[in-house]
């Protein structure tokens, strides 16, 4: 197992951890955005909103994050971070698949939100508009907290499905742990079962707590009805 | 209960059809190649699927490129005809594990011959030395060699042993670009938003064949690949007819001829045929 510390495990899983938890913002943002447009009583946004999920969800992640690079990137010429910087190339990446990551795992943000805004009465809805409230305010205040209670499990389903698929960012050449990886098999190929091992535990360990530490929150944030 | 009925049948059929899938290619992969051969007048050959001028799986299911014509060479000599060959994709991380559970017979993908490799697979040749190279586009006048790569910008496959390289030696002047595939590279390159691909000198000859006109090899090689044909351990009959098919194959200049026709057109200056070291 010697040959381990001849890499920088800790510096890849880092990088994971990094695109996991911007990508994690970044789509719970978006994603909540997308939910309030597919229940908004404007009619144009409820299609862009359902076009754009049924669009992007039913997409290959590579195919989105490799259409970032080549695409936006390398053929429009959108770069994230400053082009003269010494370390272009990795930033730039780095944030392309932050951006794939977002604009794919929001829509899985989304509909589990939308889900959890079925779980509120329509009772809830009924009396903050008979008190006044407008479209934003019902859903800001009274709607979505609640909404946001109920789905805190299958939020953390989501976030531990975006761990794993941050993997993905290696076919742009993020140096995160999949792409380490793969320099370990190309280097050590007498020992691929431990390489493939050592980043399956790396993995259990990011994702195990994630999902035990939310499932206790889900527990007691859930509204009693 | 008519429903479970269909499910418990359709449950055995699939782990028949499972263990048919599995078992097959094991039933007499343990016997030397030469046994086999003999036997069954049949072999599966590992090549790449996507390395245009080596190995090449063209739209219309065939497959050309150097690696192909040392493959049916090989192949020839041991008594298989062309027709008895299956080619297989041996994707470079999984070459060693498909020779040793025996799904091909011996691998000729750009193997290269490393110590790592040796503890699981042996090789014959090397049948060609390869060095890594850099891929720039065609008006391009900067960069000479690997000492003009100032500022550069690089593109390699991730976890590469040439990523590495440029990694471990160049990280400090020239930035990297890493993709699953040289194909991205190649399309960042005719694009500009990278300087140079790099890897070995013949891998980017293929690209530079496919591509023609529009790239060309700086042609300063700094590293040594030696590839050779990757089969089961300790299997030195094996091992010596594919070396002698090889020698055979330079021998007759049908070497040379493969490879004139496969890179050749790119402008690549093919290297005087290797000597056979894996014995």
């Amino acid at each position: 197992m010697d040959f381990l510390s001849r890499y920088d495990l800790l510096g890849a899983f880092w990088v994971t951890v990094q695109l996991t938890v911007f990508s994690a913002i970044g789509s719970l943002v978006w994603g909540t955005v997308l939910a309030a447009m597919r229940v908004s009583p404007v009619p144009l946004m409820r299609s862009f909103g359902t076009a754009y999920i049924n669009l992007v969800r039913n997409t290959p992640l590579t195919l989105v994050i490799i259409g970032a690079s080549l695409g936006l990137y390398s053929t429009l010429g959108v770069a994230l971070v400053e082009r003269e910087s010494p370390t272009f190339i990795e930033d730039n990446n780095f944030w392309l698949a932050v951006l794939g990551l977002v604009v794919y795992t929001a829509t899985f943000v989304c509909e589990s939100i939308r889900s959890g805004i079925n779980t509120v009465p329509a009772g809830q809805a009924e009396a903050a508009r008979a008190l006044g409230l407008g479209f934003g305010q019902t859903l800001g205040i009274v709607v979505l907290p609640q909404a946001f209670r109920s789905v805190v499990a299958p939020l953390a389903s989501v976030l531990i499905a975006l761990t794993k698929n941050t993997t993905v960012a290696a076919a742009i050449g993020v140096a995160e742990a999949a792409g380490l990886m793969k320099e370990m098999i190309e280097n050590e190929s007498d020992k691929i079962l431990v390489v493939f091992g050592v980043f399956a535990v790396g993995f259990v360990l990011l994702t195990l707590p994630t999902g035990l530490l939310l499932g206790w929150v889900a527990k007691k944030m859930a509204v009693k009805r | 209960m008519r429903f479970t009925r269909v499910l418990r049948m359709s449950a055995a059929v699939a782990a028949l059809g499972l263990a048919a899938a599995c078992g097959g290619a094991g039933a007499n992969a343990d016997k030397p190649l030469l046994d086999r051969v003999k036997e069954s007048k049949k072999l599966t050959i590992g090549i790449k699927y996507d390395q245009p001028g080596l190995g090449r799986r063209t739209p219309d299911g065939k497959f050309q490129g150097f690696d192909v014509d040392v493959a049916k060479y090989v192949a020839k000599e041991l008594g298989v005809d062309e027709s008895a060959i299956t080619f297989k994709e041996t994707p470079s991380a999984q070459r060693e594990n498909m020779i040793e559970k025996g799904e091909v017979d011996f691998i000729v993908a750009t193997y290269s011959i490393t110590d790592a490799r040796k503890k699981k697979v042996s090789f014959a040749g090397p049948y060609f030395i390869a060095g890594q190279d850099l891929l720039i586009r065609a008006e391009d006048n900067e960069i000479t060699g690997p000492d003009s790569l100032n500022g550069k910008k690089l593109c390699s496959v991730k976890g590469s042993t040439p990523a590495q390289k440029i990694q471990k030696d160049y990280s400090h002047e020239a930035q990297l670009q890493e993709y699953g595939g040289y194909s991205e590279c190649i399309t960042q390159l005719l694009n500009g938003t990278v300087d140079a691909v790099t890897t070995d000198d013949v891998i980017l000859a293929g690209y530079a064949t496919q591509n023609s006109g529009k790239f060309k090899l700086v042609g300063k090689p700094f590293t040594e690949e030696r590839y050779g044909i990757g089969l089961r351990k300790d299997d030195k009959a094996g091992r010596d007819a594919i070396n002698k098919a090889i020698q055979k194959m330079i021998d007759e200049g049908v070497w040379k001829q493969a490879l004139e026709k496969n890179v050749g057109p790119s402008g690549y200056k093919i290297p005087a045929p290797p000597e056979i070291t894996e014995k």
